[in-house]
């Protein structure tokens, strides 16, 4: 056997791929859904904290920042290890799948929330008062002049910050989640031969190309008309 | 004294503070009904706080501020509807680049005025018509130069039919050579009967266009007066070295 064929035999193996495909699109039918549920309710979570932010109320604000800092500062691992294996001991047992997604949620939402509050407040003050002076009041100045304008300049970082976080999916593997890391490895270990990996990584291509395609898409989109 | 026209701003021993900055220590302006004010003074002076403080984009410390019958400063005051009746254009245009200069113009009509999309639209073509741009109206704030961006933006504050404009520095961002066109369009409001406070040093226009100019120092009104008098005679110091620091240029 040549170097190739043994790196083919190795990696590339049709018969181990063709017996693992199954096992290898339930884990990515998983980390799809897992996927969408995190990115909305993350964004969202993330945008609705920096509009309250953008109001400017003291308390709340120290409560947001808290927070947001809290969730940066924890990597997610750790977040799924406390909310999976800490929280029954509250008589509260969250699925694998929901300790992964609340997880990944809260530090997806503490990014988004970051990013987004930096594009609003990159967005000149000379536009909060000409809006302002029109008789626009500050929640409608928020929504009519100054997010369109933050969510345009967030949308480059947002989408980075998105895939990052959302490939954390994987981790959903060490509590036992089913993802496409997960099915990978367990085909990997059943048949001595790693090329089920590499239909995972192939897996994880699949989804997070086009969204990286979109996330170009939308800029070029929503780019200045000049 | 009674032939005097109904005064429209009334402002009363206005102080403000930035921290331990007094910018301004009670002044006192009263402008008529289809007056134009010239505010001109140092930088520094507090000629656009002033000016800030009539709609309340900035909050005065202690003073009072009546425009058109309203009391600016009472907790009682919807802000928002009194702010509608004073137009103000700004030094950087602060054109909402997101939005057409047509979307420009009609936002407020739109969302505070209540007006439709059609209302909205004709009202909005007819204040970029008043400023010379009527076929720019789907043109961005990006695709349009210095000059026409400002008169976009003098369109927007007309559009709401204001009873005063207040003008901060409208043509100090701006080249030379489109400097006039903004005066041009500033001198036919004069012309329609608006009431205008203006801040700037475009001496020649406030020579042939101001009914009265006013002098700022050091947060203070030195003296005012017509402007043949105030620029042929001052009557202050100060007054005559900033003059002459002006006319050097």
């Amino acid at each position: 056997m040549g170097g190739w064929d043994r790196f083919a035999d190795t990696f590339l193996n049709t018969t181990v791929m063709a017996r693992y495909l199954p096992q290898i699109v339930d884990g990515f039918l998983l980390t799809v859904r897992l996927a969408v549920l995190v990115v909305l309710a993350g964004v969202t979570a993330g945008l609705v904290l920096a509009l309250i932010r953008a109001l400017g109320v003291r308390p709340l604000n120290w409560a947001i920042i808290f927070l947001v800092d809290l969730f940066r500062a924890l990597p997610p691992l750790v977040i799924i290890v406390l909310i999976y294996f800490g929280l029954p001991s509250l008589d509260i047992s969250p699925s694998a799948f929901g300790s992964t997604w609340a997880s990944l949620t809260l530090v997806l939402m503490a990014f988004t929330e970051e990013i987004f509050w930096a594009g609003i407040t990159a967005v000149p003050k000379g536009q909060w008062e000409a809006a302002r002076s029109t008789g626009l009041s500050a929640t409608q100045t928020l929504a009519w002049v100054v997010l369109p304008q933050a969510i345009r300049i967030t949308i480059p970082p947002l989408t980075n910050r998105t895939i990052a976080i959302t490939k954390g999916t994987a981790l959903g593997s060490v509590i036992g989640l089913s993802e496409i890391l997960s099915q990978a490895s367990s085909g990997m270990s059943f048949s001595f031969n790693p090329s089920p990996l590499t239909l995972g990584a192939a897996a994880y291509l699949v989804l997070f190309l086009p969204v990286v395609v979109l996330g170009r898409w939308v800029e070029t989109r929503f780019a200045w008309h000049r | 004294m009674s032939n005097l026209p109904q005064p429209i701003v009334e402002a009363h021993a206005i102080h403000k503070h930035f921290g331990a900055l007094h910018v301004l220590k009670g002044v006192d302006l009263v402008v008529a009904e289809r007056e134009l004010v010239f505010v001109i003074g140092p930088s520094g002076s507090g000629k656009s706080t002033l000016l800030r403080c009539l709609n309340r984009l900035e909050e005065p410390s202690s003073g009072s501020i009546v425009v058109d019958g309203i009391d600016m400063l009472s907790k009682r005051t919807d802000i928002n509807r009194a702010r509608q009746r004073i137009g103000m254009v700004f030094q950087s245009f602060n054109l909402y680049p997101h939005m057409t200069a047509l979307a420009n113009v009609t936002l407020a009509l739109r969302r505070v005025a209540g007006a439709s999309k059609a209302g909205a639209d004709a009202a909005g073509q007819a204040a970029l018509a008043r400023v010379g741009l009527a076929d720019r109206a789907a043109h961005y704030p990006g695709q349009l130069s210095g000059g026409q961006q400002q008169r976009v933006a003098i369109a927007r504050a007309i559009a709401l039919k204001p009873r005063v404009m207040l003008f901060d520095e409208p043509t100090s961002a701006l080249d030379p050579e489109l400097v006039g066109s903004v005066l041009a369009v500033m001198r036919s409001l004069r012309e329609s009967g608006m009431t205008m406070v203006v801040v700037s040093h475009e001496m020649a226009f406030a020579r042939a266009a101001a009914d009265r100019v006013v002098f700022m120092d050091d947060g203070l009104i030195v003296e005012q007066g017509p402007p043949a008098a105030l620029f042929g005679a001052p009557g202050h110091e100060r007054t005559r070295a900033f003059l002459g620091q002006i006319e050097r240029h």
